[in-house]
C-alpha cells in the first residue's frame, strides 16, 4: 500500500467517525429527556465530532494554505463550542434551574454555586421549569 | 456581570482575532468569498461580543456613538466620492477604468478596493449603531431579578 492509500484510509476513518459523533450529539439533542441531559450530548460529541472532522479534512489537504486554515478554524472551534456551552448552562443554573434528582444531593439550591446563592437572597421569581 | 469569568476570558481572547479575521476578508475579499458587507458584520461583531460580556459603557468608551456615526457617513463618502473621483477624470460615474487609462485593470483594483473599504466602513458603523439603540433601552428584566 502506498502512503496516499494510507493517508486517505486514515483521514476518512476521522471523517466518518467525527460524523458519527455528530449523528450522535443530534440525535441525543432530540431524544434527552431534559435540558441538562441534552446540553451535555450536544456539547461534548460537537467538540469530539468537530476535531476529528477537521483533522480528516486536514489529512486530505497536505501541508497546503488550506490545513492552515483549517487547523485555526479548528482551534477557534475548540474554544468557542464549551465556551457557548458554559453560558448556556451558567445561565440556566443562575436562574434556578436544577438538574432532575439533583436535590437528592444537595438539600438546599443555595449550596450549588455561589450565584445560585447571590440571586436566592434578592428575592428573585422562581423560574423553574420555564426554561 | 463580574462572575462571568469565563466569558470575559474567552472574549479577550477572541476580540483581536476576529477584527484580524473581519480585515482579511475585507481586503481579501477580491479574490475569495467576501468583501466590504460580510467584513463590516464581522468587525462589528468583535464590537458587539465585547459590549454583551463587557457591558454597554464598556464598549462606548472603545468606540463611542458619535465616532460610529461619523463613520456610517465616512464609508459613503468614500463610496461616492470614488464615484465622483471618475466623473472628474472625465469618465463615467464609479468607471473604474479611467483612475489609470494606461492599464484599466490597475484602476479597475484600485477602485474595487477603494469602494469595498466604504461598504465596509459604512456597514460596521451602522450594526454597532443598531447594536447601540437596541442595547441602550431600559432593560425589561432586571440583572438582579436572574
Amino acid at each position: 500500500m502506498s502512503l496516499d492509500v494510507i493517508m486517505d484510509i486514515v483521514s476518512w476513518i476521522a471523517i466518518l467517525a467525527g460524523s458519527a459523533f455528530m449523528l450522535i450529539g443530534a440525535i441525543g439533542t432530540l431524544r434527552f429527556p431534559d435540558f441538562w441531559a441534552r446540553v451535555h450530548a450536544v456539547s461534548v460529541t460537537d467538540s469530539a465530532g468537530m476535531l476529528l472532522l477537521t483533522l480528516g479534512m486536514c489529512i486530505q489537504g497536505g501541508f497546503t494554505l488550506v490545513t492552515a486554515k483549517l487547523v485555526i478554524i479548528g482551534v477557534f472551534l475548540f474554544i468557542t463550542g464549551p465556551t457557548a456551552t458554559h453560558a448556556v448552562a451558567n445561565a440556566a443554573l443562575v436562574s434556578g434551574f436544577l438538574p432532575k434528582g439533583a436535590d437528592k444531593f444537595c438539600s438546599e439550591k443555595k449550596k450549588l454555586s455561589p450565584e445560585v446563592k447571590k440571586t436566592k437572597a434578592k428575592k428573585r421569581a422562581p423560574l423553574k421549569g420555564k426554561l | 456581570m463580574r462572575h462571568h469569568l469565563l466569558l470575559r476570558v474567552i472574549t479577550k481572547l477572541l476580540v483581536g482575532p476576529i477584527l484580524l479575521f473581519a480585515l482579511y476578508v475585507q481586503f481579501h475579499g477580491d479574490y475569495s468569498p467576501g468583501g466590504g458587507f460580510q467584513a463590516g458584520v464581522i468587525f462589528a461583531v468583535a464590537f458587539i461580543l465585547f459590549g454583551i460580556v463587557f457591558g454597554l459603557a464598556k464598549v462606548k468608551q472603545v468606540f463611542p456613538p458619535w465616532l460610529v456615526h461619523k463613520l456610517a457617513a465616512l464609508g459613503v463618502l468614500i463610496y461616492a466620492g470614488t464615484g465622483v473621483y471618475s466623473l472628474m477624470l472625465g469618465s463615467t460615474y464609479l468607471n473604474y477604468s479611467a483612475f489609470t487609462p494606461a492599464h484599466p485593470e490597475h484602476g479597475q483594483h484600485w477602485g474595487i478596493l477603494v469602494v469595498e473599504l466604504g461598504v465596509g466602513v459604512t456597514v460596521a458603523a451602522v450594526m454597532v449603531a443598531i447594536y447601540y439603540a437596541f442595547a441602550a433601552r431600559p432593560p425589561v428584566i432586571h440583572d438582579e431579578e436572574w
